[in-house]
């Protein structure tokens, strides 16, 4: 039967015809090529901009040794202005460091409970719980720690203040856990089931298995989630300006109070007229905060990502 | 107990492993209080909210302007100007961070070249939201030229929930198996025609889960609206995308921090509204991916 | 002087028949392993043309460089050329086009997580076709040529990747003579399929051949003796053997390797 005979419907491409179809198909592949760059473009536009505009106090008043040694932060000083981040790398380190000492058993011991223990719905419950934990925004935890944490504080420890170290410190411990939380769950998630059952099969009790066996081959990445909620404390904002008391102050012990690099700026910024040495030097703490970020990532990424390939 | 009991009798306990069965038990037990330990501040937190705030709350306070410095009157500015900066946000990001996903899914090779895409993102994902303000300023507000305005301050939020939406939607394209794509293939349809009439509407809900979840974390992020479009007040409503605009987070912040002689009340009533837009969006994306999750579609 | 190999390949019965598909010194590698190589053969036009041998013989990998399904993989790699309508299929300037043409079914079958209808109505659509009338017609008749219409007739509107096995392999069928394919191939299409069915679908390919050329790659040595007019037989990634079935089943052979996989003895 010929060609013609044949009953077709329809428009039938011609092989060596390139048609609408083709074009179009051709067409969204450079789009979402285009769009597929944009976080590669994105992160390199977030440098070149802060960086951009902080250029003019890193070639003028920008000392080195001034910036990351003196204590004093006195950008607006009118005689001697001084752009020392020292107290404010301490406020930042300490919140941090607290939030640490909070959240790593914390999340360890739920990633532990919800890996290893909980089972069903119980693990469901859980694991929604500590996703609204999640969820809960910046701004309203600056706000709990300024109105129940701060009279909380003042009364059960008999200070005169109760923005302080402590206090911003739980809140981001708080904050940093759940992602913590759920990293851990996956790097406990990603043991194979065998290395349990070899170790039970040897007459371990299931605590034993976790500790002996499972904790040692997940490490590589609890680390990647203890990585990642550090940079998660050290970039965090509105919490850390609304609760630390927002004092430059290199702390003696958790009930003084500090400042951190980021409240710094997001307090500052709206005062300084654009292009001035001072509007200049809150962006260079831009340019530190984000390379010092970068770096918390990219070692979280290639340790959780070394777990994998192993 | 004697070998030849136990070999008799392997079942029997020794105390050697009643011991170690106490010390299961007790770190059993521990690890729970910790779980709940790390919930029982979400509860403590949305009680207090609801007791102190919940008195606030009535239809006036939605929706009519604050009144005498702040200290008086609703919230209604700055909860629309959350919708719109929310809104404009979700436009610009939603497109870019789908078609991101449908290239790093459907089309990238695994390679050096999409390796450090997804190390971008999550870079991206990370940096530190006041940085995210810093290049809002220096790019939107500053060289591009569009003012303290919600373009400005919304293409930053876009800019710094892109992650999520790449990420979720990469998930729920991944999930579609491949032999689906290769039969349609096999049939002459081309990649896009293979995406848009099989793996979109069969990841769809995925992506809505991701979008709903996105929402929710644009609707709290405050830092990064500060200084790009949002202000302490204004008592007129935005009427274009170059005007500036309260919005609930910043308003938050401002009605705690800045303003004199606040009764005690408000804050807590602005925060318990935020709080319960936020959660229950991110309720909503928890619940429709549960639903999916038990829907089975191959 | 015409080498053996050539003389094989030739169709000798029908001297007006066209050639539709010629394949020269293919060869086929992933990587340093080599799945195919040195494959001669033409395929007439409205024939049914078997390839048979046991598995591992390259059949598949075959199938998957007549419509250019390799350029998805890359780490496939081809010798070679394939001539359709006498066209290098490498050459193409629309490989869709070309894939549109060539109707495959692939022994793990695929329902597209797409009701039963726009399964069958999923290329007609790509061609343009809106009209619901006109749709109704072509998905009654590919599902009843497939032998699935009966079953599903009063669910059309179900989901095609719920059916069962052999459901869904008779529903790619359908998809595939949706394409009014030119080139039809099926690649071991009965091993989910029951084999009442399996007969129905056998006559219904017999009626096809006056509308379409069809390669039918089959485990089933005597499905290839009731279907095919000629037969390739591959044997670790080889064509041993093409000559007519009834020739390689009556024991004319070029080679004993042939009748001993035909005859049960490996394989």
């Amino acid at each position: 039967m010929s060609q013609a005979a044949r009953q077709r419907s329809g428009n039938l491409p011609d092989i060596n015809q390139r048609n609408a179809d083709w074009y179009i198909d051709k067409l969204v592949q450079y789009l979402v090529f285009l769009s597929g760059i944009s976080a590669i473009v994105l992160i390199v536009g977030i440098f070149v901009f802060v960086t951009i505009e902080g250029l003019g106090f890193l070639f003028e008043d920008f000392s080195f040794r001034e910036f990351f040694l003196s204590p004093w932060w006195e950008p607006t000083d009118e005689d001697e202005p001084t752009y020392g981040i020292l107290a404010l790398m301490a406020g930042t380190a300490s919140v941090t460091g607290l939030a640490m000492l909070v959240a790593i058993p914390f999340s360890l011991g739920s990633a532990i409970y919800v890996a290893e223990f909980a089972s069903g719905k119980k693990r469901e419950f859980l694991k929604v719980l500590i996703e609204l934990l999640a969820a809960i925004p910046s701004v309203v935890w600056g706000f709990i720690g300024l109105s129940i944490m701060n009279p909380l504080i003042i009364d059960l420890f008999d200070v005169p203040v109760g923005l302080n170290i402590l206090n911003a410190g739980i809140i981001l411990g708080l904050m940093a856990a759940p992602i913590m939380t759920s990293i851990s769950e996956d790097a406990l998630k990603a043991v194979p089931d065998r290395y349990r059952e070899a170790a039970e099969a040897l007459g371990g009790t299931r605590w034993q298995v976790i500790y002996k066996t499972v904790l040692p081959a997940a490490k590589n990445g609890l680390l990647g989630g203890v990585l990642l909620g550090v940079g998660r404390g050290f970039g965090e904002t509105m919490a850390v300006l609304m609760a630390t008391g927002h004092a430059i102050n290199i702390p003696g012990s958790v009930f003084d109070s500090v400042r951190a690099l980021t409240a710094t700026i997001a307090a500052e910024l709206g005062e300084t007229a654009v292009g001035s040495p001072h509007y200049q030097a809150l962006f260079t703490i831009g340019i530190f905060l984000f390379s010092i970020t970068f770096v918390i990532n990219l070692s979280a990424d290639l340790i959780v990502r070394g777990i994998r390939k192993s | 107990m004697s070998d030849t009991e136990l070999i008799a009798n392997p079942f029997l306990e020794t105390d050697l492993n009643v011991s170690a069965k106490r010390t299961e038990k007790l770190f059993k037990i521990l690890f729970m209080l910790m779980a709940g330990l790390l919930i029982l501040p979400v509860l403590i937190i949305l009680t207090t909210l609801v007791v102190k705030g919940g008195g606030m709350l009535s239809f006036d306070f939605l929706f009519t302007n604050p009144t005498n410095g702040m200290t008086e009157g609703g919230i209604f500015p700055a909860l629309l100007g959350t919708v719109w900066l929310v809104g404009v946000a979700l436009i610009i990001s939603v497109p870019v961070g789908v078609a991101a996903a449908i290239y790093l899914s459907e089309y990238a090779a695994d390679n050096w070249f999409t390796r450090s895409i997804n190390l971008a993102i999550i870079n991206l994902a990370g940096v530190p939201s006041i940085v995210h303000a810093l290049f809002g300023v220096g790019a939107f507000v500053i060289f591009f030229g569009f003012g303290t305005s919600i373009l400005a301050a919304s293409m930053t939020l876009a800019v710094m929930t892109l992650p999520v939406v790449i990420v979720a939607t990469r998930e729920s394209l991944q999930a579609v198996p491949p032999a689906f794509r290769e039969a349609c293939w096999n049939m002459g349809a081309t990649r896009w025609q293979t995406i848009r009439r099989v793996i979109l509407p069969n990841s769809v809900s995925g992506i809505l889960t991701g979008v709903i979840l996105e929402v929710s974390r644009t609707t709290g992020e405050t830092a990064p609206i500060m200084f790009t479009g949002a202000a302490f007040f204004i008592p007129v409503l935005p009427q274009s995308v170059f005007d500036q605009t309260m919005a609930m987070s910043l308003h938050l912040f401002v009605v705690s921090t800045q303003v004199p002689h606040v009764p005690e009340g408000l804050p807590y009533g602005v925060a318990l509204v935020l709080i319960a837009m936020v959660l229950l969006m991110n309720s909503a994306s928890i619940a429709l991916r549960m639903y999916l999750r038990g829907k089975k579609k191959w | 002087m015409v080498s053996a190999a050539e003389a094989m390949t030739m169709a000798s019965d029908n001297p007006d028949s066209k050639v539709k598909l010629q394949v020269r010194d293919v060869g086929i590698r992933y990587g340093s392993t080599t799945a195919i190589s040195d494959i001669n053969l033409e395929v007439m036009e409205n024939e049914i043309f078997g390839i048979i041998g046991p598995a591992n013989a390259g059949k598949t990998s075959f199938l998957k460089t007549i419509n250019r399904m390799n350029d998805f993989d890359t780490s496939m790699s081809i010798d070679g050329e394939i001539l359709f309508d006498g066209i290098n299929i490498r050459e193409v300037r629309n490989v869709y086009a070309l894939r549109n043409r060539i109707g495959v079914v692939f022994p793990l079958p695929v329902g597209l997580p797409l009701t039963i209808y726009e399964n069958v109505a999923f290329v007609p659509r790509l061609r343009g076709i809106r009209d619901r009338a006109e749709l109704d017609v072509i998905v009654e008749r590919c599902l009843t040529r497939a032998a699935l219409w009966d079953e599903v007739k009063d669910r059309l509107d179900s989901l095609g990747s719920l059916l069962s096995g052999g459901q869904q392999q008779r529903l790619t069928i359908a998809r595939a003579l949706s394409q009014d394919p030119e080139l039809l191939m099926l690649d071991e299409f009965s091993i989910a399929v029951d084999p009442v069915t399996t007969m129905r679908i056998e006559d219904v390919l017999k009626e096809l051949k006056q509308e379409m050329t069809i390669i039918l790659v089959t485990n089933l040595v005597q499905q290839a003796r009731r279907l095919a007019d000629r037969t390739a037989f591959f044997l670790d990634g080889q064509c041993v053997e093409i000559g007519a079935t009834e020739d390689l089943f009556t024991g004319q052979v070029q080679d004993s390797r042939t009748t001993d996989y035909i005859e049960g003895r490996f394989g």
